[in-house]
């Protein structure tokens, strides 16, 4: 059994608490950078971590953190992003809501380390009970004197709010994320200025996942080369995975990084495998906007090799025969799912979340939805199938934000894998457009 | 269309946690402000946000009304139409449909009478909306009211049970300024 790093205490009765909390250990870091640490110390120990995005892109954290512009007399900001909305992603909710005072421990720290003396959590607007528990939680931490002036002496302050968003995918983009702190549509800047540079209010800003701000303090207390110890080359330290779909047990797991597939899957300790006895179809391992892979590529790459919860083995193969670990999105199918009918889905949801900024995405992901829909509903063309794959490409790589990739990528691996089951709704249409209708021969392997 | 003769005003509370939030943000930067006042003006005006309503947010926040509408119409959470007295948001995005989405909003378009995207159902209790991933995957299929999620609705017992749940709220819940919830039922619908 792997270590917990984030989550050891997640169901102690009251760890929601300030007191509780402390108990265990909480705001340790903030002792510890605070008094016997210089910012750039912090920022160096979270560079020797190896630490990565977890909100999906997977950047290293410690380097996105010196990138951070530092104009005298300027003031800079740590937004955390806290907007989850990809498709299968569900471990930020679950963190923020059973330890909100780990979230604000890195908060703490994490601005210490960027010299913020005010910083956001952003959370979807979803959210707003979420929102509610941190702010109590906040508020305690205020009454302690970890949030403040002069916090614990040490001559730092630092003033934490929480901002709910209101019901737009597109505001995970960190940009699209501070014009809507900033009270405005959703839209994703243009690239550079970068964030770090210019952020929100133009100022230097950092944004980070909540799952990458709660991994400073363990960061802090046990040293970076400690945290890199667990995992696999450059896959270091735990990944929440947020499993769903058919599985026995969905749910959150804290999983060291380098954990096989199968083993995550099928293990009693994780999901226990497929639900009602039925096989495993396919897996869509990183949130929706990753390529989707059939059971014989997720739990073995195309050499052979068993594939492993980490960021380069998930990608072997790249899109040919990998996928990504993205945001840990972890959404398995059983042998009744319909590809078709649930790419279809994915695309109707990129549609609707698109912005409408870009031409590309604004129209590429209402034709795919709209192509996709004929074929599910027994009315598509043989010449839909490469149509679809044709706009996806037109989209890729034409676009302000990465919104129009994670459309398109789903659209294109779900064709690669499965683009017999695609035909097979153009021959057998009447019979395709029955409800539960599901093709059942083996996926295309390459 | 009707005109609404009275200029809707915040109440007591409300205006005071606009003030805090306002605390927030720099001074020159009330916009920032803007969804999370919108939020509470959609508890406070019967679960929607009418053009009147929009207005008052933006006298509240001096900006200009056009700075609200285009927020207001950009975020989905935002009603723009009067709604019954509970807006079931129903996720349909794929690992609630893998889990019963579809099948759970026909039983509740069967129950309640209204239909999704459509106008309440004929008592006023219900409209029906369905929306995109509302991040509880590991437990689909959800529905969301107001701040409350529930889950795993996979069975007409535990639709039922927040379905007589809803019913039974006089009052929807007190957000934390206020110290009980209003009514949920409002003249304006």
């Amino acid at each position: 059994m792997g270590r917990k790093l984030l989550t050891e205490h997640i169901n102690v009765e009251g760890i929601n608490t300030f007191e509780v909390y402390r108990k265990h250990g909480g705001y340790r870091s903030v002792e510890k950078a605070l008094k016997t640490m210089t910012p750039d110390e912090v920022v160096e120990e979270v560079k020797k971590s190896g630490l990565r995005g977890r909100g999906g892109a997977g950047f290293p954290t410690g380097m996105k953190w010196s990138f951070l512009a530092k104009p005298e007399g300027v003031p800079r900001y740590l937004v955390c992003n806290a907007d989850e909305s990809e498709p299968g992603t569900f471990k930020d909710r679950q963190l923020m809501s059973k330890l909100p005072h780990l979230l604000i421990e890195g908060m703490i720290t994490s601005s210490y380390a960027l010299g913020a003396n005010t910083s956001y959590i952003y959370i979807r607007g979803e959210l707003l009970y979420v929102l509610r528990i941190l702010e109590k939680a906040i508020a305690e931490a205020y009454a302690a004197g970890f949030l403040g002036k002069n916090i614990l002496g040490s001559g730092y302050d630092l003033d934490l709010h929480v901002h709910p968003g209101g019901g737009a995918y597109i505001c995970g983009e960190e940009t699209a994320l501070l014009e809507s702190l900033e009270g405005k549509r959703g839209n994703p800047r243009n690239k550079p200025p970068f964030p770090a540079v210019q952020g929100l209010y133009a100022r230097p800003t950092v944004v980070n996942n909540v799952e990458s701000i709660a991994a400073v303090p363990v960061i802090v207390n046990e040293g970076g080369d400690e945290y890199a110890k667990l995992g696999v080359g450059r896959s270091t330290g735990t990944k929440l995975i947020s499993a769903c779909g058919h599985l026995n047990k969905p749910g959150i797991y804290e999983i060291e990084l380098g954990l096989p597939v199968e083993e995550f899957i099928y293990s009693d300790e994780y999901c226990g495998g497929i639900w009602k006895g039925r096989e495993l179809k396919a897996v869509v391992a990183g949130g929706s906007s990753v390529p989707i892979l059939p059971k014989e590529l997720i739990l073995k790459t195309a050499a052979g090799e068993n594939r492993l919860m980490t960021y380069e083995s998930l990608s072997d193969g790249g899109f040919v025969t990998g996928t990504m670990l993205g945001s840990g999105g972890f959404i398995a199918m059983d042998e009744t799912t319909c590809i078709v009918r649930n790419t279809w889905n994915f695309s109707r949801f990129y549609h609707h979340e698109s912005c409408g900024q870009c031409s590309p995405c604004r129209e590429g992901t209402g034709w795919m939805e709209k192509v996709l829909h004929r074929l599910e509903h027994g009315h598509g063309h043989m010449e839909d199938i490469d149509l679809l794959v044709s706009v996806a490409k037109q989209i890729e790589g034409n676009t302000i934000c990465p919104l129009g990739e994670a459309a398109a990528w789903p659209v294109a691996a779900a064709v690669r894998h499965f683009r017999h089951e695609f035909e097979w709704h153009v021959t057998h249409a009447k019979e395709a457009a029955q409800p539960g209708a599901v093709y059942r021969a083996n996926a295309v392997l390459v | 269309m009707e005109t609404t003769a009275v200029k809707p005003q915040f109440s007591e509370a409300a205006q005071a946690e606009i003030k805090r939030l306002l605390t927030h943000y720099p001074d020159d930067r009330r916009k920032s402000a803007l969804l999370p006042v919108l939020h509470i003006a959609q508890a406070e005006f019967g679960g929607w946000v009418s053009p009147e309503v929009q207005d008052l947010v933006a006298e509240v926040l001096d900006i200009k009304p056009i700075e609200v509408y285009e927020v207001a119409t950009f975020y989905t959470m935002f009603n723009l139409k009067p709604v019954g007295k509970h807006v079931l948001e129903i996720c349909r995005t794929g690992p609630c449909m893998l889990r019963g989405s579809d099948e759970l909003t026909a039983h509740l378009e069967r129950i309640t009478g209204a239909k999704v995207g459509g106008p309440a159902s004929a008592d006023g209790l219900f409209t029906l909306k369905e929306v995109e991933c509302l991040a509880a995957c590991g437990f689909a299929p959800i529905v969301q009211v107001r701040e409350k999620y529930y889950e795993q609705l996979d069975t007409p017992e535990a639709v039922d049970a927040m379905l007589t749940e809803l019913r039974n709220q006089v009052h929807r819940p007190a957000l934390p300024w206020e110290e009980t919830g209003l009514p949920n039922a409002l003249a304006n619908n």
